[in-house]
């Protein structure tokens, strides 16, 4: 399905038409003409969030085989395939905005496309899988929710899947707390230690504040986004403390009071040096998140190649495939 | 099952640059005698790939019971300029819907 | 040579053929007798049996999940998650019909992670690393072709544990064998490279093939408890299916050199340790605790 951008485009009639459209609430599709800045956002967007999934199975994909029962193993399995599906859901909504995944991939692999902060932080013990589960999940799950009603058709539908899907990760990471939290003095040593290196990176997952966010006024204008990165986390906050209360965690900031006026948990501020570093390049492991995506494409080439000589052959000779 | 290998999308030429493989757009059916929808899509060197990936990807759940995997190039979609002649003329045919049509009273069973 | 003649043509010194032990269930009284059997001492005989049909499942299962997140293909990360998820499916009904045969109380998970690698009675071919992605797939493809007639076999016993087990885990292994004699073909008949590396795959992992077939008095014993099946008498079964599928990947059938044998009586390759080392770490360290 190849876009080309429309000659003349983004002539102020059309823009008007266009976000007229926007206004009444309907949903844009892919053939539909578009601002070019509204397909270079939502292009964007999409793949910074289909990235996210599949570097995102690499710090789960590190405890798959240190799972400590069977249950727990295939739950972590299930989970992680999960995200190479929901990767590969966005990537084919990006791909009807005009790009294709063989170029979003390589934009992965050279380090110029961005992904989520959180995942560059390394995955220490298995209270991690719980914890991920229960806050960087969960996180997800507020930021998807919202998207789900995002104005671009195949990037909302996706959403939609995704949130039908990814109810189980949360629920299987905080019933993973949950057991630990009652568990062995180390268990719940574990799970602390773990809550207390998560907790922070996890607030972070919803983008720099509104104050740092030049392009929100423009995606929300658009129905890109319908919440600010401000209001989902507070609204993550919200939801989260009580759920840390029931199982007997504290949570790693000494600001985190009940305001009882605005009826929101207010907490202290993220350390925004540390967050700008870790999406330069510079957090714990960019680098080998990068390396083990360079690596599984670079090993893969191979069989791609085979694939591909195999189809064509195939395909001249008019045989039946394996 | 036979296999149609479509022309890989965007390479009108020889073996597509670096693998990259054709999109196909998959189908699926609920449940027996359910209308097929479609699912999403893939990337697969030929049907019977595109078929298992198909199954790997979007029936997990066992969300089907039937697939169908079509090459994306091998869609023909309505343009958004048509979208006027081509389905308003359908929204003022009330007479092709059974409402328009008064039965007489007493009759219950039409 | 002909596929019936290599079935029983063993070589090597690791052959245990018959010889090995089964429990009586005798406790042996008064003075250690010097003299012991010459093989490996087993247990009970549905104990056993039970293992050795889990832990094929359960350690290639857990290969297979090495690859999560390093696939040669998003679609393909997918495919071989399902196939791993369905293993280990396998093997925690299969450990738990195991540890209700041996009355210990043991469940799945104490057999999965409380058991040294003596104790584990998994064929060597499934603790082989999985090497590239060819290696992984040419591995997977011999075992599903055995794994589906060993299924059609024990679907039809008397067993009705067994027998469930089988006539749900038939259904995945004839698909995860559509999957991987796919790539078996796509990688055979595709470049020179590919071909090159799944023929040297191929070439490898043979002599791993013989221990599938074997039979010892394990199977004789559960055989009058309800489930007669011939390991021995699936290798023609196997033949057709492999040598079909190698002439469509244009591969050439190895010719039967010496096998290795000794997983079914814990004998082990070097790799299953280190398998089983970070398998059974978490849960090791800390013992009793719940997950």
């Amino acid at each position: 399905m190849e876009q080309k951008p429309i000659p003349g485009a983004d002539d102020p009639a059309l823009i008007a038409a266009f976000e007229a459209r926007i206004a009444s609430g309907e949903s844009i599709e892919p053939k539909d003409w578009m601002p070019e800045r509204y397909r270079k956002q939502l292009t964007r967007m999409m793949s910074q969030h289909a990235h996210s999934e599949i570097v995102g199975m690499l710090p789960e994909g590190n405890w798959v085989t240190r799972a400590p029962s069977l249950r727990r193993k295939m739950s972590l399995i299930a989970k992680v395939q999960d995200e190479a599906g929901h990767g590969l859901y966005i990537y084919c909504g990006a791909e009807t905005l005009g790009v294709d995944r063989h170029d979003l991939f390589n934009q992965l692999l050279n380090g110029t496309a961005k992904y989520s902060s959180i995942f560059n932080y390394p995955t220490l013990s298995w209270a991690d899988m719980g914890v991920i589960g229960w806050l960087v999940d969960g996180a997800a799950i507020v930021n998807q929710t919202v998207l789900a009603k995002t104005s671009y058709g195949p990037y909302a539908r996706a959403m939609v899947r995704i949130c039908k899907e990814e109810n189980f990760h949360k629920r299987q990471g905080y019933e993973i707390c949950a057991t630990l939290a009652s568990g062995t003095p180390a268990q719940q040593a574990m799970l602390q230690d773990a809550v207390d290196r998560i907790w922070w990176p996890s607030l972070a997952m919803f983008g720099p504040s509104d104050k740092d966010s030049p392009n929100t006024g423009e995606l929300l204008r658009w129905k890109v986004k319908r919440k600010t990165n401000d209001e989902l986390r507070q609204r993550f906050v919200n939801l989260t403390v009580p759920q840390a209360q029931a199982i007997g965690l504290t949570l790693p900031d000494p600001d985190l009071t009940f305001n009882a006026e605005t009826k929101n948990w207010d907490f202290g501020e993220i350390d925004w040096a540390e967050f700008f570093d870790v999406i330069k390049g510079n957090g714990p492991c960019n680098r080998e998140r990068l390396e083990a995506r360079n690596t599984a494409h670079d090993d893969g080439q191979w069989i791609r190649d085979a694939a591909t000589a195999f189809a064509a052959k195939h395909a001249k000779r008019g045989v039946e495939a394996p | 099952m036979s296999s149609t290998p479509p022309t890989p999308s965007g390479t009108p030429s020889g073996a597509p640059a670096d693998s990259h493989w054709p999109l196909w757009e998959v189908f699926t059916q609920g449940g027996q005698g359910q209308p097929f929808s479609h699912a999403g899509s893939v990337h697969a060197t030929d049907a019977e790939h595109a078929m298992q990936n198909a199954r790997d990807v979007y029936a997990r759940r066992g969300e089907a019971v039937n697939l169908w995997v079509v090459p994306s190039t091998a869609i023909t979609a309505s343009a958004p300029s048509d979208a006027g002649p081509f389905f308003d003329p359908g929204n003022d045919k009330a007479y092709r819907h059974p409402q328009f049509y008064k039965a007489p009273r007493g009759v219950k069973v039409l | 040579m002909s596929a019936a003649k290599s079935a029983v043509r063993s070589g090597g010194g690791h052959d245990e053929g018959d010889d090995v032990g089964v429990a009586t269930g005798q406790a042996v009284a008064g003075t250690r007798s010097v003299a012991g059997t010459r093989g490996p001492v087993l247990g009970a005989p549905l104990f056993e049996y039970l293992l050795r049909l889990g832990d094929d499942r359960l350690i290639l299962g857990h290969r297979l999940s090495e690859w999560c997140g390093h696939g040669p293909i998003l679609e393909e990360d997918i495919a071989t998650a399902n196939m791993a998820l369905d293993l280990i499916g396998q093997a925690a009904s299969l450990l738990q019909l195991a540890g209700e045969a041996e009355g210990q109380g043991r469940d799945e998970d104490a057999l999965a992670y409380f058991r040294d690698g003596v104790l584990f009675r998994n064929c060597l071919m499934v603790e082989q690393p999985n090497g590239d992605f060819g290696q992984t797939m040419m591995r997977q493809f011999l075992f599903d072709a055995f794994s589906v007639l060993q299924w059609e076999a024990l679907a039809q016993v008397s067993h009705t544990g067994v027998a469930a087990i089988a006539a749900k885990s038939l259904k995945e292994a004839k698909y995860h064998l559509r999957h991987s004699s796919g790539w078996v073909v796509r990688l055979g008949d595709g470049t020179a490279e590919s071909q090159a590396r799944v023929q040297r795959a191929l070439d490898s992992v043979w002599r791993f093939t013989g221990e599938l077939f074997g039979r010892d008095a394990v199977d004789d014993a559960v055989a009058a408890l309800g489930i007669p099946v011939d390991q021995a008498a699936m290798k023609s079964g196997w033949d057709a299916i492999v040598d079909e599928v190698l002439a469509r990947a244009t591969l050439v059938r190895p010719a039967d050199g010496p096998m290795q044998r000794g997983g079914r009586t814990g004998r082990h390759t070097e790799h299953l340790g280190h398998l089983l080392a970070t398998m059974q770490i978490v849960a090791r360290s800390h013992p009793g605790a719940r997950w």
